[in-house]
Parts: structure tokens; C-alpha cells; sequence
């Protein structure tokens, strides 16, 4: 049976100009491949510049990878005719780091969440509305904020109305680019909390795009660990954080922060 | 010793257009010493970049101060001058903010920003000033200075980018150093670099630091004391190490349990839930009476809703604000 998701040989480059004025290609995925099953999570950790974004990018169809396949749900994406990709694409959702600027200003909770539900235009206009407030009770958002603004809402509540809007076309899959680094600590909990519970219910995957293993280990069932445009080493969360393999792993690892000081080598100077 | 910076019941609200204050610090104190860094721990809300700009007299022209005096080198900065504040500001106290790609100017070439700090506060020639440029950023990027030196902000990663700010930050040889969340935007492989560049500053330069963050994880093994700050409120107040490893306050407990553990025993196949703080921090929800954390608090009394606690020394250097220790 063809895996729920499966990313094989995934390339994406770009084009720039070097300093001498002449073309030089960018690998920003370099022959990515890995496989995630229904329900399950996926961390993808790495440092920046590392590809993590341009793959999250990709597999939501927001980019044309140069090469390589996306097999989802049993159909590669990527050869799919745009009509086609449009159909896919509702069931793919993208939540991003920084709420604020990714929800308009200027819409009210209301309109920012109806948005997806019009445009998709299958539900009459009470049935809209039903939706909408069950989407906010979904995310723990009460529908007496349906008239506020994004400015109005705390940093933790606008990550929760922007995964409320993800939901609204009912994907299957979510992926979550940096979507819990911008918040305070204890906000990042709850907002965790909250994924694990819609993945519980709902079944949802994840894809759980971060730099905080931390975070990674808790939510995950697999990590895959990038570096320049590849994924060096995946496994179940637990081997990967107990025996990492790859010297990269090690390194992010040694890096990672955490209220135990002793636990890892003094700061160079 | 004596203290480089004293800061005593500082008070500093905003005021909205319909003219109503909301306070965003409700009597902070704290003193540093030379050579020390000061980690401010505190979510949004909680006043923590209030506390940044209010020292140097920044705020924006809503900010009031309504009370409180900072003494830096003995002198009381909120009764300083407009000149005063200018030969300190970028001299003797350096701010250094969270995003480097902001805070950079992007069409001006990475050394001609730091030198522009220094013709600002410097009277020495030009070359001179070059040369210093130079020294500076030689301290920042011993292998590269030349390069970063001629290079646009975008062409820089974002760790350059910060410790070109840090170079602004300490061309003029400043005591103290503000950090507000100078690491926020950084990987954790960067912010490490970031923060061992800051403890090589303090070891060479003798910096006093502050150090303001949301992510109490960043300053273990950093700080040298850590200030909890809670709804414009100091909650503790004591050295690193203790406030880390036994946090005495509910709200710095409940804090660091809702952080998940590196190494979690999820064995037995299932995930556990963090536990959390319940509710967020709104400055609509502080009640007008009693302790402040006391809505979200889950060891709260009947006396947390009456009055609000004062800080009581637990020992010479660890204080906390909570009945639960006196209060």
C-alpha cells in the first residue's frame, strides 16, 4: 500500500546571480525522500537555511519542486494538472510561525475564518456560519470574540484562530512551520496540548517543521534531521534524540537549550 | 562593590487615545553590579521590553513614568537631561535588539554603521575613527572583518547580522548592555554563538548585562541572576542557579513544567499532555485587588484575592512575592 504521504527524490533549486555576475543554481532541496503514515507526525529539524521551509512549501503546493515526486493520499501532486492540484490542495494545509502577520488586520475572527468556507463555496450560508463556531470551539476560541480583530486577540489565541481557519476545509493534512516558536512558553504548551488533541479526533497528520527538538521529540512519533537540502538521518523521536548518528544531529542536540546547565558543554567563548 | 545600575519603584504606564493608563510596570527594583548578567524572564505582557526602553528614557510618547529613578553611574537617568541622555545612550549604555534585519539600516554598508556610532559620540578624526571601526569588528568577525565590513546587511546570515549590532553596540565602550530577546530570531546553533560572544564581552570588557528573554532554557548556564518579571511585577528575583533549579514562585514553577522535558520516558507509546498555565496573560484580567497571578495561579489562597503580596527575602540574595512565603 502507497504510504499516506511520500516524498521521493525531492529537488528544488533556484537561480541567482554570484558576484561575478554568473548564473549559479541553489540546491535549496537536494534529493529529499522520507514517508509519513496516517495520524502520525513528522518532525523536520534542522538549522536555518537547511530546507526545512522550501519542502513545507513544496508539499503544500505553494512551489513547483524542479524534480522529484510528492505521493499523497496515492496521487503524485506534482504531476497533477493545476485544476487537478486545486482539488488536493484544500486537504494540505500550511500554519505559519508568526500569526500576526498572516491573519489580514483588517478582517474581523469572522471574515478571516468564513474566508476559506466561501471561496470553496459547498455550504449555505447558515451552515457557513454553523461551522464557523464550531471550528472556534474546536480550537478553545469563544464565539463571542466572532467581531474582534487579530490586533484584539492575545499571540496564543491568534495561533488558535489561524489553525481554526487551517481546519476549515477539513485537510488531512497539516503542516506546521515553526508554528509554536513565537510564542511564550506557556502559551506553547496549551497550543500543543491542542494539536495533540485535533490529531486524537480528528486523525490528523502532521508535519511539524522546527528548529526546537525539544518541542520535536515531545509532539513527534518520527524526526528527520536536515542539512543543506538533504535529510541525513530518520527515526523514531526517542532513538534519534537518545543515539543520534549524524554528526549534525550531535551538534543540534549539544545545542539545544534547556533550563538543565550541566546538562550540556559550557558556552565557547 | 557598588552597583552600576539602581533601579527603584519604577512605575511606567501607557495611555490609550481615549486617554484611560494602562500600567505596564507597577514598582520594579533590582540593582546590578559590574561584570553581572541579569537575565529578565517574563511573557508578553509581562513588561519586560517596557522595562528595556524605560531605563534609557525611550519610551514612546504615550509611555509615562510615573515614578521610580534609575541611577546608572550614580546618576538618576529619569531626571536627566536631553543632553545628558545623549552622551550615555550609545556610550555608556548600549541597547541591542531582537531583530537584526530591522534594526539594520539596509542600504548602508555593514562598517559604515558601526562607524557612524562612533562619529556620533567620538570627536577623534575620521581615520581614527576608521581605525577603531576596524578594531571593532575585528573583535566581532576575527576572520572576516574586511568582508562583513564592506557587505549590505541582506548578504549577511542572520547571526552576522546580530553580531553586527553587538559591534554597534559596544564600539564606544559602553558599562552596561539592554539585550531585548537578542536571540529570538536565531537558531539554536546561533543563539549559543550569540551567547558565548556575549560572555566572551563581559570576560574581556567587563560588561554588566542585561539579559531579556521569554525562554528561561536560553539562560541556564548564561546568567549570573534572574529577575521573573509578571504582569509589570518582579514574582522572584534571586541567582541563576537556584531560581532554575527550584523556582519558588507558582508562576515560574507552573513555567517551567509546562516546557517539555528532553528527554520524556514516552515509552509505554502514547503522548502526555504538558501541563499548562491555564489562560494567558491579559493585562483586561488583572484584577484591580490582591495578587496579580492570582487568576491563573494553582496554588492560590483566599489572602492572594485581598491584598497584594510584597517581596520577602528568603536569603540574602533570593526574593520572591507570595503569601505562600510570608508575603
Amino acid at each position: 500500500m502507497q504510504p499516506f504521504l511520500k516524498v521521493e527524490k525531492l529537488v528544488k533549486s533556484y537561480e541567482r546571480k554570484n558576484v561575478a555576475g554568473t548564473r549559479e543554481k541553489l540546491f535549496a532541496l537536494d534529493g529529499v525522500s522520507f514517508a509519513v503514515a496516517q495520524g502520525t507526525t513528522l518532525a523536520v529539524v534542522g538549522e536555518s537555511g537547511s530546507g526545512k521551509t522550501t519542502l513545507g512549501f513544496c508539499i503544500s503546493c505553494l512551489e513547483i519542486p524542479t524534480s522529484g515526486n510528492i505521493w499523497f493520499e496515492g496521487r503524485d501532486i506534482v504531476a497533477l494538472a493545476e485544476a487537478e492540484r486545486r482539488q488536493v490542495r484544500p486537504r494540505i494545509q500550511l500554519i505559519f510561525q508568526d500569526p500576526s502577520n498572516s491573519l489580514n488586520p483588517r478582517w474581523s475572527v469572522q471574515e478571516i475564518l468564513l474566508e476559506p468556507l466561501t471561496l470553496q463555496g459547498n455550504l449555505e450560508r447558515e451552515e457557513t456560519k454553523q461551522r464557523a463556531a464550531t471550528l472556534m470551539a474546536q480550537v478553545g476560541l469563544s464565539s463571542d470574540m466572532f467581531q474582534r480583530l487579530p490586533a484584539q486577540l492575545s499571540g496564543g489565541q491568534r495561533q488558535r484562530l489561524a489553525i481554526a481557519r487551517a481546519l476549515a476545509l477539513e485537510p488531512k493534512l497539516l503542516i506546521l512551520d515553526e508554528a509554536l516558536s513565537a510564542l511564550d512558553c506557556s502559551v506553547q504548551a496549551q497550543i500543543a496540548n491542542l494539536l495533540m488533541e485535533l490529531q486524537r479526533t480528528l486523525g490528523m497528520t502532521y508535519l511539524f517543521i522546527t528548529h526546537d527538538l525539544a518541542m520535536a521529540a515531545h509532539l513527534a512519533d518520527e524526526i528527520a534531521v536536515m542539512n543543506r537540502g538533504r535529510v541525513v538521518e530518520q527515526g523514531p523521536a526517542r532513538d534519534i534524540m537518545r543515539h543520534p548518528n549524524e554528526e549534525i544531529t550531535q551538534h543540534l542536540l549539544a545545542a539545544m537549550p534547556s533550563l538543565d546547565s550541566a546538562a550540556r558543554p559550557p558556552l565557547e567563548s | 562593590m557598588v552597583p552600576i545600575l539602581e533601579v527603584q519603584d519604577l512605575r511606567v504606564s501607557y495611555s490609550s487615545s481615549g486617554g484611560a493608563a494602562y500600567p505596564a510596570l507597577a514598582g520594579v527594583s533590582f540593582q546590578l553590579m559590574p561584570n553581572e548578567i541579569l537575565g529578565v524572564l517574563g511573557e508578553s505582557g509581562s513588561g519586560k521590553s517596557t522595562l528595556a526602553i524605560s531605563l534609557p528614557k525611550l519610551l514612546p510618547s504615550n509611555g509615562n513614568i510615573s515614578k521610580g529613578s534609575v541611577f546608572f553611574e550614580g546618576k538618576d537617568l529619569l531626571r536627566a537631561s536631553a543632553g545628558e541622555l545623549e552622551q550615555i545612550r550609545g556610550k555608556r549604555l548600549s541597547l541591542v535588539y531582537q531583530e537584526p534585519s530591522v534594526a539594520l539600516h539596509p542600504a548602508i554598508r555593514a562598517g559604515e554603521q558601526v562607524f557612524q556610532v562612533l562619529a556620533a559620540h567620538e570627536s577623534a578624526g575620521k581615520s581614527s575613527l576608521r581605525k577603531k571601526t576596524r578594531q571593532v569588528l575585528a573583535s566581532l568577525f576575527p576572520e572576516e572583518a574586511d568582508r562583513i565590513s564592506n557587505s549590505y546587511p541582506h548578504q549577511l546570515s542572520g547571526g552576522q547580522r546580530q553580531r553586527v549590532l553587538i559591534a554597534q553596540a559596544i564600539a564606544c565602550g559602553p558599562s552596561l548592555l539592554i539585550a531585548d530577546e537578542p536571540t529570538a530570531s536565531l537558531d539554536p546553533t546561533t543563539q549559543r554563538e550569540i551567547l558565548g560572544v556575549f560572555h566572551t564581552l563581559r570576560d574581556e570588557l567587563g560588561l554588566a548585562m542585561i539579559f531579556i528573554t521569554h525562554n528561561p532554557a536560553l539562560l541556564a548556564g548564561f546568567a549570573d541572576r534572574i529577575l521573573v518579571l509578571y504582569g509589570g511585577r518582579v514574582a522572584e528575583l534571586g541567582p541563576a542557579r537556584t531560581v532554575l533549579s527550584s523556582p519558588k514562585h507558582p508562576y515560574t514553577r507552573a513555567l517551567f513544567q509546562s516546557m517539555p522535558q528532553i528527554f520524556e520516558d514516552n515509552s509505554n507509546g502514547r503522548k502526555t499532555k504538558l501541563p499548562v498555565i491555564a489562560g494567558d496573560f491579559s493585562a483586561a484580567l488583572v484584577p484591580r485587588e490582591g495578587c496579580v497571578f492570582e487568576p491563573r495561579c494553582p496554588e492560590r489562597m483566599e489572602e492572594c484575592r485581598q491584598r497584594e503580596p510584597t517581596l520577602v527575602n528568603l536569603s540574602e540574595s533570593d526574593t520572591v512575592s507570595c503569601f505562600k512565603y510570608g508575603g
